[in-house]
């Protein structure tokens, strides 16, 4: 066994820029970085709702930096496209058997859709975006 | 058998990520108003401090911030490897110690409210 086996080269850090789906699920990926530092800024809100109304009034000062606001319109897109690609990918992770048979994988996505849809109207219900923005 | 804390971390990694999934392009949208100077009147402290003392309030505050930070800790363990970096020990350890301090600290939070 003197032959080396032949490797092909693949690049460690563009591999996925050949092809769309690949870029699309490293998009997927990316925006888990943005979820967590959405959680950093959250938890961020609440040890100043804990330090007493100075502290959190001035949390929400500090959120209309620009940068913050920059933050929030990029983030919204990452999570956005984050929700769709997860919901699609239910049927994959999570296959529901009934009996003999696997239930449609596109009635689970729809379900998705539709907790997701009740969800962000409940939010933004009780946090008064809708009734009185 | 060798015991392994895989199915722990999955199972926290794909709750994280349903959750988010749900809940965070809405709250963005919340937080955002405030990013343009007109935050919600729910966002005021008096509201968001009333919200933190109930039970309710607080399991779903404590489930949105450490579910997300676990979820964000794991998956970018794969993206940073999908990206190049051969350092997953590192990055695992990193993140998951964020993610871990972090939900701490959002315990202790919760409890001074």
């Amino acid at each position: 066994m003197n032959a080396k086996p032949y490797k092909r080269e693949i690049p460690k850090s563009t591999w996925y820029l050949g092809r769309r789906r690949d870029i699309l699920h490293m998009l997927s990926e990316i925006s888990s970085l943005f979820i967590g530092i959405y959680a950093i800024i959250l938890l961020w809100g609440l040890t100043a709702l804990a330090d007493g109304p100075g502290a959190y009034q001035l949390f929400l000062q500090r959120l209309t930096n620009p940068l913050s606001l920059g933050f929030h319109w990029l983030a919204l897109a990452f999570a956005l496209y984050n929700s769709i690609s997860w919901f699609n990918l239910t049927p994959k992770a999570m296959p529901v058997q009934l009996g003999e048979n696997f239930v449609p994988g596109y009635l689970i996505v729809a379900a998705h859709y539709v907790a997701w849809a009740c969800a962000s109207l409940f939010i933004l219900f009780i946090s008064g975006v809708i009734a009185n923005g | 058998m060798a015991r392994s804390n895989k199915p722990l971390v999955w199972s926290m990694f794909a709750a994280g990520g349903t959750l988010a999934a749900l809940v965070i392009p809405a709250l963005l949208l919340v937080t955002l108003m405030a990013a343009y100077g007109h935050p919600p009147s729910s966002l005021s402290y008096d509201n968001m401090h009333d919200f933190a003392s109930g039970w309710l309030g607080k399991i779903s505050i404590f489930l949105v911030i450490s579910l997300c930070l676990w979820h964000a800790a794991h998956r970018m363990r794969t993206a940073l490897h999908g990206l190049g970096l051969r350092a997953d020990r590192t990055v695992a350890i990193a993140g998951y110690s964020i993610a871990g301090a972090g939900t701490l600290l959002t315990l202790w939070n919760l409890f001074q409210i």
